[in-house]
């Protein structure tokens, strides 16, 4: 459980963070999305005691991260790809990270095993990939196996298998009955593992949301037709409230209306279907909407820069 | 190595004796920084091989992978010093730049004592007699360990800074977020390496330089008055500058900036005092590292602006609890 109440931080004058208030559970996977420079990582660090919140609080099983009494064995946390020395070998950081919270060596060499660097373990990290980096520091947040764990975008860098095998990871973690909280930029990827988010822009909370919900209410939700006698279906839909759009394609999007109500306009119309479906936004789509208004940086083709 | 000491060897000939240890001291330097930088590139050549890398582990039955649960329950209390002792001691030595520094502060400390007592022992009988009044055998014999103080000030600078490049003090903290505790242990390791290994070679140095002072020169032993003095303390003087330097660090995040201002602090600021008016620069000079370091080293007479070899230990005790008490502070206060 990670709870933060009105938590915020300053740089200077500018609120990276600004009075964000969430909790993530246990046994699902939450997501943390947000636009570049929203403060995703910043919230992390500060869960992790590594920066001091200007206000506000934020516990981890309802006590301050500084405060654990063994906190590899309550946290775990990737924070970033390259956290360990380029000469010391992977076994190396794993064995000192593992002293510290007086961890059996045998787990170093389990948490190799796991994420597959077993045969690189004494070679030094300097050498690995993107990709074998974040493993080793998958392999040092489960050190402890850690009842909450943050991951900040931890599938950068790595190739289709390795994504799989995080997104499996996470939900795995989350079957448990861990705490997984996991930043990532690929809304794709966040659909496809997390169960609800905590989506940020400009440090402040927009939304915590189930997965499900935001998906179901985007207003990009539309029913797609395809008809021979698609001007007199359109007519009919139009009389029934529906907004209906004509694609380039020739196929009909229909805004207003759902499925079932759409087929029976038809059925009474006597129109013939070569295509009945129902679309729900993406969560590329529905997260774009919420994030609209508060994108720090916009391109400058699409907007004019904001006066500083 | 023997080019390197011929080398170094010949130039202290040209140059007309000992006296001229320190500047031939970092001649050395430069070279074995050299011949370490040039070492280091072709070892990290051969390393860039292609590698092998498993698949992470495969998933279980339902689709996820196994996380190995610790089975082992939780110790009571929490984690301890002790533990933070043991895992600093780990990343101390599984770093090459440690075994790097260490070899240099021997090379350094034994190399150079080598070549200015062989030195003056084979000049011996062409130097005028007046000259072998004030010699110093002690002093002699331990110029190198007193050069060496660089290796072991770039190791205590390392030491904490290459943890902020790295990356790894965020992996540190999460895992002890108690920084004062987490210093206190790096301090505490890093300084019992540094005292013993700079007693070793400081007794080293002596017991090598005192055997090639063969007769008719004139050598010392440890009971000679001064000398046990000089050689204990020249290995406390040298831990203690890489102390120092780990706070420098501390204070500064930066191996470059902390380095620098190491090496400043010693090369640098006596030249500095050098240009005030006389009175004023021995007024300051005797505040100086290298004063307080030559002054420990000698056994014969003393430069008169200096303080005692103890007293001046005890001031550099304080600029070291001083430089680390603002790099705690520091520390605590700073986002990691």
């Amino acid at each position: 459980m990670i709870e933060a109440r009105g938590l915020t931080k300053h740089y200077g004058a500018k609120a990276a963070v600004d009075g964000l208030s969430f909790t993530v559970r246990p046994g699902v996977v939450t997501g943390f999305l947000g636009p570049n420079g929203s403060g995703k990582s910043t919230t992390m660090r500060m869960i992790m005691g590594l920066d001091a919140p200007t206000r506000g609080t934020v516990t981890v099983n309802g006590q301050r991260f500084g405060d654990l009494r063994w906190p590899l064995r309550e946290v775990g946390a990737l924070l970033e790809a390259r956290a360990f020395h380029p000469g010391r070998t992977a076994r190396a950081h794993l064995t000192m990270l593992a002293q510290t919270n007086r961890l059996p060596a045998r787990r170093v060499g389990d948490l190799l095993e796991l994420v597959g660097l077993s045969a690189v373990a004494d070679q030094r990290a300097g050498k690995f990939s993107l990709g074998m980096g974040q493993r080793l520091g998958i392999a040092a947040a489960l050190l402890g196996d850690p009842g909450v764990l943050l991951f900040d975008e931890p599938v950068n860098g790595l190739d289709p298998d390795g994504i799989r095998w995080v997104r499996h990871l996470l939900r795995g973690l989350a079957a448990e009955g861990r705490t997984v909280f996991v930043s990532s930029h690929l809304m794709s990827e966040m659909s496809l593992t997390a169960d609800e988010v905590v989506i940020i822009g400009r440090g402040r909370l927009i939304e915590q949301v189930a997965i499900g919900d935001l998906l179901a209410r985007s207003a990009h939700r539309y029913v797609r037709v395809r008809s021979p006698q698609a001007a007199a279906l359109r007519e009919a839909l139009e009389r029934d409230g529906a907004t209906v759009t004509v694609e380039d394609d020739g196929s009909l999007s229909v805004r207003g209306l759902d499925g079932p109500s759409v087929g029976e306009v038809a059925a009474a119309l006597g129109a013939t279907l070569h295509e009945l479906s129902p679309q729900s936004a993406s969560l590329e789509e529905a997260f774009m909407e919420l994030t609209d208004s508060s994108v720090d940086y916009r391109g400058a083709t699409t907007n004019a820069p904001e006066a500083p | 190595m023997t080019t390197l000491l011929a080398t170094a060897h010949a130039a202290l000939v040209r140059h007309g004796g000992p006296r001229h240890g320190l500047r031939f001291g970092l001649l050395i330097i430069v070279v074995i920084v050299v011949a370490v930088v040039v070492l280091i590139q072709r070892q990290r050549r051969r390393d860039r091989t292609t590698m092998e890398v498993a698949s992470p582990t495969a998933a279980t039955s339902d689709g996820h992978p196994a996380v190995v649960r610790l089975v082992e329950p939780v110790p009571p209390g929490h984690y301890h010093f002790s533990d933070l002792v043991r895992a600093e001691w780990t990343k101390l030595r599984t770093v090459r730049s440690t075994g790097w520094t260490l070899l240099i502060t021997v090379v350094l400390g034994l190399g150079i004592s080598a070549v200015a007592t062989a030195e003056t022992r084979s000049h011996w009988s062409s130097t005028p007699a007046f000259q072998h009044v004030g010699f110093d055998p002690t002093a002699t014999s331990l110029i190198g360990i007193f050069v060496a103080q660089f290796a072991i000030g770039a190791l205590g600078v390392l030491a904490m800074s290459s943890e902020y490049s790295s990356g790894t003090i965020r992996a540190t903290f999460s895992a002890a977020p108690n920084r004062l505790r987490v210093l206190a242990a790096k301090l505490l390791v890093f300084g019992v390496l540094a005292v013993v290994f700079a007693e070793v070679v400081s007794f080293a140095s002596f017991f090598l330089g005192q055997a090639l002072l063969t007769s008719p020169a004139t050598h010392a032993t440890l009971s000679s008055p001064g000398a046990l003095r000089a050689v204990v303390g020249a290995g406390l003087f040298v831990a203690a500058l890489g102390l120092l330097a780990m706070g420098l660090a501390t204070m500064m995040r930066f191996t470059a900036a902390a380095l620098s201002t190491f090496v400043g602090v010693l090369l640098i600021a006596p030249l500095i005092a050098q240009a005030l008016p006389t009175a004023l620069n021995q007024d300051i000079r005797r505040f100086l590292p290298d004063r307080i370091g030559t002054t420990m080293l000698t056994t014969t007479t003393q430069n008169p602006f200096t303080f005692s070899p103890w007293v001046g230990l005890g001031v550099l005790a304080l600029y070291v609890v001083g430089v680390n008490v603002v790099g705690a502070i520091l520390l605590t206060r700073r986002d990691a």
